[in-house]
């Protein structure tokens, strides 16, 4: 199906557009009910007020979700053991909260001072030292447990379909509490303008004044008002946000048609990034190896002896044999291992075929990105933009790959301003001899204007 | 400032009010809705809105929703070394196309060829390109080209390529051959070892013979050579050297022998600035408007029968012979002055007539002014063409009688250009064994029992010898796309050689050149040069000038109406490339008529043909069509154009048009519509001598109309000033003329009127940097935006354009500017970012009063953009280096930033010219253009640029993309960026460097050297007064002459005045 449900409420802006009249007339309606909007109002910002209270702390504390994909993911996974152990109720198994900062702060330090629990996981995860991270504050190192603790597994493999987008699911822990809280201060809300509509009734019927008809609520124009309203505040975001997302995929992780880990080369042998994608430092495209870059290695690696130190494990838990999949890039190589030697077609060409992966990283069409500009001339690590790469098996898109979070990169990262060609921006060499600044952003070289990325 | 005369079109003289109607009218086509007066009372009412409204909200969730596609990312099987993805290659190569030479530079892309530059090594043609160069990147890609060997079949709509192999085909040749006698008929052949092949073949088969066929000749030049100095070939031209040129209807900037390279020492030789006010002087005497002359300083019209008396009385003239009576007052006082000025010495006569005689006589008048050996050249001759008229005739003659075995046609299209061609096809069908080489289902492939068509030169080896001693070496950008082979390859095989021509042709050169390693160089260079200066040498004259003058003076020039056969700058030599979509929607420089044929001819003669010469006569598309008829009967039905400069007598019609089916979409000629025009060259007739391309002819009115897309008149100025010219006399006499009047203009608004500066203003006499910088400052209530790094500016002379347009079509190639088809062109449609200007000045009655002048207009990247301020969405902005962007996907179609523009410069892309639109099939489809689309073709498009789909503005980036990709290169390397490596493709383009471009901010720059101190007195900002502070500058035309006639104070009803 083509269609997301949620955009079925476009349909109804017109429709309310319409009811909007409604409001006017309202306006000029009996003192009686003008009584009865501002209790409305009333209750209802006070609604408001807790609500804003509560997002403004949500604000100010460190998001877990986001410290733990930038820093824990690459190796954690919360609900399995991957390089790392599986980290949901892992603070639970901490001697103390002490030791359990010390630990992520510098594992490497612990083991070798000796203490007992470090070393015993050190030796559970074959001997694999925990990067260690200084950076991170005791509050974040917090949040991030909070978010393991909190985190369910979705309801589907990892493995999203193209277009699939598991982001935002895993609030639902926090999202919760908010509605709860919304909805019983709506009840009360509700029950106080009840008690007051009533009590004020009776003493009018009690002092002879005569009350208004009642009107129900689903024929009160006020409420229709309101809740058209809402309807469409929340139909425009809903829309809005549907529309930012759409053609975004951060997360996809589609199958490739050879089980290819970045962890077993680029992680575990060390292999640099560079040998394979060659065109990162001279194109605009990084370059996918083509076969014969691969026989470089694999005509003597013929076979998969790692399995024990680190068996290859899809994302939906299935097992790979990863000789078997050396055998198939010989099928796309053209190469022969028993006569070790390759198979020639009729012309005396190499009988190769081209792997076709899957393109993971897609930009819009619109979109002019250069490698070489990033990698060799803004010195700008692969991780930055790609994550972990050395640690994943199969790959996954880590950054959203959104004109946003490129547009913050620009904003925040220091161009290598010693480059000569920088030169010939006398005014910003000044400033940073006179230490009026200490380097030039992208930006203010002109790296945020539309013909940097779009021609 | 005064408001001189020029105008676009004879309307805008005569009828301004009609005309500025017209002109100010957004949409030419009648619009599908109401405009009224009043909202409420507006046919499209509240409810039809909210449910347009609410269907285009619903359309546009319904796409948006929809799932990404899984994409592959599919990298090579087995990398080629020499590629990286992402990363072009250039290969320097030769054009060469029948005669049209060119060294150049191919910019592979992922293996495929995508854009064509000069080679800047080549003396000869010193990195300039015409916009057939530039187009013939496109024609790699024509889907109508012949994809295997094989025979025609079928007739019509059905005629299609019967599949053979080169095998089969062979063996039928080489049975057929040995029986009678055969012939090879080619164009003109300048590559060495080609000959070397030919001359392989035919010792092998003796009875064959070789026959050089061109279909615009110069017979007459290379018999009249050989009678003259005994050598039949053609001499070496130095414009650069001239200080008089004379050219008797030959268009060297346009059409005749070797535009790129005159183009080239023309501008050369005519470079001027205000502390050197000197310049050669240039008389133009031809019968229709021309590129040429619309460059020169002098121009007079005649008939082209009267050509060779006119070169009689110059011949006279400069001899002191008797005087020749001459038709106008205004021919025989050029002639004089013009002989006057040729003896002054280093002075060149050139001719455009086929015409033994009158070619004599022109080079007795070289002779005896001592032009051979100053300005000709001899020493160093040019191979350009080498067919002779009689050849042909003979060849016609022999098939004819029955006494041909076998013939073999490569690269020429008798059956569709040669004068006779009935008797030729006629004659073709009696020959048993016929073979066609060419690339496709053209006229003549048609007639043919076999094809075995060649490669395209993009694919191809070979080499060029343009002149003698200087060799161009040709090497393949992409391996061929389908199942073709070498000409070359073809006659080895025949001639039963054992090397193939690659082989052949690497041994032939590594040996000349010395060794590998010289070869390598050679081939990387894609030139090898005798060092040092061109050698120049003079001849010893022998001509016989009596009896060439008894024979011009035998014929009597027509008396009545006279028809002209001419070339099309953009379609180029013998209408050839009359399949390709560029150069079909590129307007030409002097009508600005797009796609189809027409006949040129002067407002008088309009007028007494009864077609309507009110206001609205050329922004009405529909044109009077009138009947030609020639001398030897033939007639088609041609719609008029009037071309102000035309001789009164004169009609003039290119060839190209007119084309069969097969020839591809974009040529094929509909007799029932008129699309795709007439056939010109059955006007032409053989003289027993040579080709002639005039004849009398009787034209009649009919009361047909027919359409005519013409750009000109599309994007109207309003009669605002914004071309200067001056005569040499007066910038010699006050180099600060320009100034001056700049400073009427804005001077005063330089300074604020309570300042200082702005009181001197008033007496200072001239204007200058500091003023045009407080001008910036002052004439704002904007801060004064600080560009620190790069600003990027660009220059025009307009003394050096020649109005080519190469330019506008190495802006499309490398831009991805879609065609749109003259259905759009139309409805003003067009697209392209770059468009020549053209104006005219003088009597319109009159063709010796008409001066014309280009204007080469692009995005002026204004620093004060009119369209920056009232985009609602701010898709178009500044950047910090001065570029006008454009964010095509931000881009909401508004069109304000178009109407807001005053120089006329954004397009909107009304259709889907491209697939570009994420609904299939929105695509726009008039079937004349649509093979632009075909998967094919498509491989021409620049990887770097975005095809915009329908609905966003676009406009001149100044090529953005290779800016960046410059500041990348010098990023890697660690250095500021030099001048001359951001280079725009307009600016490659120029055969006649009239365009400079660079970074104004580096004092070092070659920019700021001309804007400041070498052209400072000519430089100008278009439309300056209203501060939109442009980045494109242009510099005056200086003309060599009396009088520029748009001097003249602008007169009302100057049209009714005259016509």
């Amino acid at each position: 199906m083509c269609f997301k449900f949620q955009y079925c409420v476009v349909v109804l802006p017109p429709l309310l557009l319409y009811k909007g009249k409604l409001i006017f007339k309202f306006i000029l309606v009996p003192e009686s009910i003008m009584q009865l909007f501002r209790i409305c109002s009333r209750s209802a910002l006070a609604v408001i007020f807790a609500l804003l209270l509560l997002n403004t702390s949500a604000i100010a504390a460190p998001d877990g979700k986001a410290l733990f994909q930038s820093n824990c993911a690459s190796c954690h996974n919360p609900l399995k053991d991957a390089t790392g152990p599986a980290l949901q109720n892992i603070d639970k198994t901490f001697p103390s909260k002490e030791w359990g900062y010390a630990w992520i702060h510098n594992s490497a330090a612990l083991i070798a001072a000796g203490d007992k629990t470090a070393v015993d996981i050190f030796n559970k995860f074959n001997k694999t030292a925990m990067t260690a991270f200084p950076q991170l504050k005791n509050d974040e190192i917090d949040a991030i447990l909070k978010y393991v603790d909190d985190y369910k597994a979705p309801p589907t493999a990892v493995a999203a379909a193209p277009g699939g987008n598991d982001g935002g699911q895993s609030e639902g822990g926090s999202g919760m509490v908010y509605t709860i809280i919304t909805l019983s201060l709506l009840v009360l809300a509700v029950i106080l303008w009840r008690a007051n509509q009533t009590l004020g009734r009776s003493a009018n019927e009690k002092e002879g004044i005569p009350n208004a008809k009642e009107i129900p609520l689903y024929r009160n124009k006020v409420v229709i008002a309101m809740v058209a309203i809402l309807a469409f505040i929340m139909a425009g975001y809903w829309l809005v946000n549907g529309a930012i997302n759409e053609g975004r995929q951060q997360n996809y992780q589609p199958l490739q048609p050879i089980y290819y880990s970045h962890k077993v080369h680029a992680g575990i042998n060390q292999i640099n990034c560079l040998y394979c994608h060659a065109g990162a430092e001279k194109s605009k495209q990084a370059m996918i190896p083509s076969t014969n870059v691969c026989m470089n290695c694999h005509k003597q690696i013929n076979e998969y002896t790692g399995d024990k130190d680190h068996a290859l494990v899809t994302a939906e838990g299935k097992t790979i044999n990863g000789t078997d999949q050396i055998k198939m890039l010989y099928q796309y190589a053209g190469w022969d291992p028993v006569a070790k030697k390759y198979k020639l077609d009729k012309n005396g060409n190499i009988d190769a075929k081209p792997i076709q992966w899957v393109k993971i990283h897609n930009l819009p069409d619109h979109v002019y990105f250069n490698h070489s500009q990033h990698v060799k001339v803004g010195q700008v690590q692969c991780q930055r933009c790609h994550g972990q790469i050395q640690e994943m098996d199969e790959v996954y898109q880590f950054a959203p790959l959104s004109m946003g979070w490129c547009i913050n990169c620009h904003r925040q990262t220091k161009v290598q301003f010693d480059n000569q060609y920088y030169s010939i921006f006398q005014k910003y060499h000044e400033e940073i001899k006179a230490g009026k600044r200490d380097g030039v952003t992208v930006e203010e070289i002109g790296g945020t204007e539309c013909q940097k990325c779009h021609y | 400032m005064s408001q001189k005369q020029y105008w676009t079109g004879l309307d805008e003289l005569g009828t301004p009010v009609s005309h500025q109607e017209v002109a100010e009218n957004e949409f030419k086509e009648d619009l599908p809705f109401d405009l009224s007066g009043t909202l409420l009372g507006a046919s499209t009412p509240r409810r039809d809105f909210l449910k347009f409204l609410g269907f285009s909200t619903l359309a546009a969730t319904v796409v948006s929703s929809c799932e990404m596609p899984v994409r592959k990312a599919i990298p090579y099987a087995i990398k080629p070394e020499d590629i990286v993805p992402g990363v072009a290659n250039y290969y320097a190569s030769t054009f060469y196309d029948n005669g049209d030479y060119c060294a150049v530079i191919v910019k592979t892309r992922d293996g495929r060829p995508i854009k064509i530059e000069g080679n800047e090594m080549s003396s000869i043609t010193r990195g300039g390109t015409s916009a057939r160069v530039q187009a013939s990147v496109l024609n790699l890609y024509d889907k109508a080209r012949l994809r295997f060997p094989g025979s025609p079949e079928g007739s019509g709509k059905t005629l299609s390529c019967k599949e053979s192999t080169h095998e089969a085909i062979d063996r039928v040749v080489k049975e057929g051959i040995a029986s009678k006698p055969g012939y090879l008929l080619t164009g003109s052949i300048i590559s060495p070892t080609k000959k070397e092949v030919i001359a392989q073949f035919l010792a092998k088969y003796p009875n064959v013979k070789h026959v050089v066929y061109d279909a615009i000749s110069y017979s007459g030049m290379l018999q009249a050579n050989e009678a003259c100095y005994g050598k039949k070939t053609l001499p070496t031209y130095h414009f650069d050297k001239a200080q008089t040129i004379v050219s008797l209807g030959a268009d060297f900037l346009g059409t005749w022998l070797s535009p790129v390279e005159f183009a080239k020492s023309y501008s050369k030789g005519r470079k001027i600035s205000a502390k050197n006010p000197k310049l050669n002087r240039h008389y133009q005497v031809e019968s229709n408007q021309t590129t040429t002359g619309a460059s020169a300083d002098h121009r007079v019209t005649c008939r082209p029968s009267e050509m060779g008396l006119v070169a009689t009385a110059l011949y006279n003239e400069v001899t002191g012979g008797a005087k020749v009576a001459l038709p106008s007052a205004k021919l025989t006082e050029m002639v004089a002055k013009a002989a006057a000025d040729l003896k002054k010495g280093n002075g060149m006569v050139v001719c455009g007539a086929n015409d033994v005689a009158i070619q004599t006589v022109v080079n007795a008048i070289n002779n005896s002014i001592g032009a051979n050996g100053t300005t000709i050249n001899w020493a160093t001759t040019s191979n350009y063409r080498q067919g002779i008229d009689s050849e042909m005739a003979a060849l016609t003659d022999a098939m004819a009688s029955g006494q041909v075995g076998s013939i073999f046609i490569h690269g020429v299209n008798p059956v569709y250009d040669y004068c006779d061609s009935k008797k030729f096809t006629d004659a073709l069908a009696k020959v048993p064994v016929s073979v066609c080489f060419n690339e496709r289902m053209d006229e003549t492939a048609q007639k043919c029992k076999f094809l075995l068509p060649d490669h395209n030169y993009l694919e191809s080896w070979g080499d060029a010898e343009p002149k003698a001693g200087y060799i161009s070496l040709m090497q393949p950008g992409i391996s061929p796309l389908f199942k073709t082979r070498s000409l070359a390859d073809t006659l080895l095989t025949w001639a039963g050689a054992t090397t193939n021509y690659a082989d052949m042709w690497k041994n032939y050169w590594t040996t000349k050149f010395g060794g590998q390693a010289n070869f390598e160089t050679a081939l990387q260079n894609g030139v090898v040069e005798p060092a040092g200066d061109m050698p120049i040498g003079g001849a010893a004259f022998a001509g016989n000038v009596g009896d060439a003058i008894a024979k011009i003076q035998a014929k009597k020039p027509v008396t009545g109406d006279e028809i002209l056969v001419y070339q099309k700058v953009a379609i180029g030599h013998g209408g050839a490339w009359s399949n390709n979509p560029w150069l079909l929607e590129m307007p030409d420089p002097i009508t600005k008529a797009t796609w189809d044929n027409y006949a040129c001819v002067s407002p008088k003669k309009a007028k007494s043909l009864n077609a309507e010469l009110n206001g609205r006569n050329e922004v009405d598309s529909k044109k009077a069509v009138i009947t030609i008829k020639g001398a030897n009967g033939y007639a088609v039905n041609l719609p008029i154009v009037v071309v102000p400069g035309m001789h009164n007598n004169v009609i003039a019609v290119a060839v190209g048009f007119g084309r069969a089916e097969s020839v591809g979409r974009a040529a094929a000629s509909d007799s029932a519509t008129g699309l795709g025009g007439r056939n010109a060259y059955p006007f032409t007739s053989y003289n027993g001598v040579n080709v002639e391309s005039f004849a009398a002819a009787t034209v009649t009115a009919t009361a047909e109309k027919f359409d005519i897309a013409i750009t000109q008149t599309h994007l109207n100025y309003e009669a605002r000033p914004i071309v200067h010219e001056y005569t040499l006399e007066e910038f010699a006499k006050d180099p600060q003329v320009l100034m001056k009047e700049r400073n009427v203009e804005i001077g005063e608004f330089s300074g604020l009127p309570w300042m200082e500066e702005g009181k001197e203003d008033k007496n200072a006499p001239a204007y200058d940097a500091e003023k045009e910088e407080n001008y910036r400052k002052n004439g704002t209530l904007y801060p004064n935006y600080q560009y620190t790094g790069i600003k990027w500016g660009l220059s025009i002379d307009l003394h050096s354009c020649t109005g080519c347009g190469a330019c506008v079509i190495g802006c499309q190639a490398e831009n991805n500017i879609s065609v749109v088809g003259k259905e759009h062109v139309l409805k003003n449609h067009e697209m392209h970012w770059m468009r020549i200007d053209r104006y005219f000045s003088g009597m319109p009655d009159d063709p010796d009063t008409i001066q014309t002048i280009f204007q080469p207009m692009l995005c002026q990247h204004c620093d004060n953009a009119p369209c920056e301020n009232v985009c609602p969405v701010s898709a178009t902005n500044h950047s910090s280096e001065g570029i006008n962007q454009m964010a095509y996907n931000r881009c909401i179609g508004t069109k304000y930033c178009a109407n807001n523009c005053p120089y006329k410069v954004r397009h909107f892309n009304w259709m889907d010219w491209n697939g570009a639109d994420c609904f299939a099939d929105n695509q726009f489809e008039d079937y004349r253009r649509d093979d632009m689309n075909d998967d094919l073709t498509r491989m021409v498009l620049n990887p770097d640029v975005t095809v915009r789909s329908r609905g966003v503005m676009e406009k001149c980036t100044f090529c953005v993309q290779r800016l960046q990709e410059a500041k990348l290169t010098a990023k890697k390397i660690g250095r500021p960026l030099k001048d001359g490596e951001a280079r725009t493709a307009c600016q490659t383009a120029c055969p006649s460097d009239a365009i400079t471009f660079g970074n104004v901010n580096d004092m070092e720059s070659s920019i700021h050297k001309l804007r400041r101190e070498e052209q400072a007195e000519r430089t100008f900002y278009v439309l300056e007064h209203i501060h939109t502070l442009p980045n494109v500058n242009y510099l005056a035309r200086i003309r060599n002459t009396e009088e520029i006639v748009a001097n003249n104070e602008a007169k009302n009803g100057l049209l009714a005045d005259h016509i």
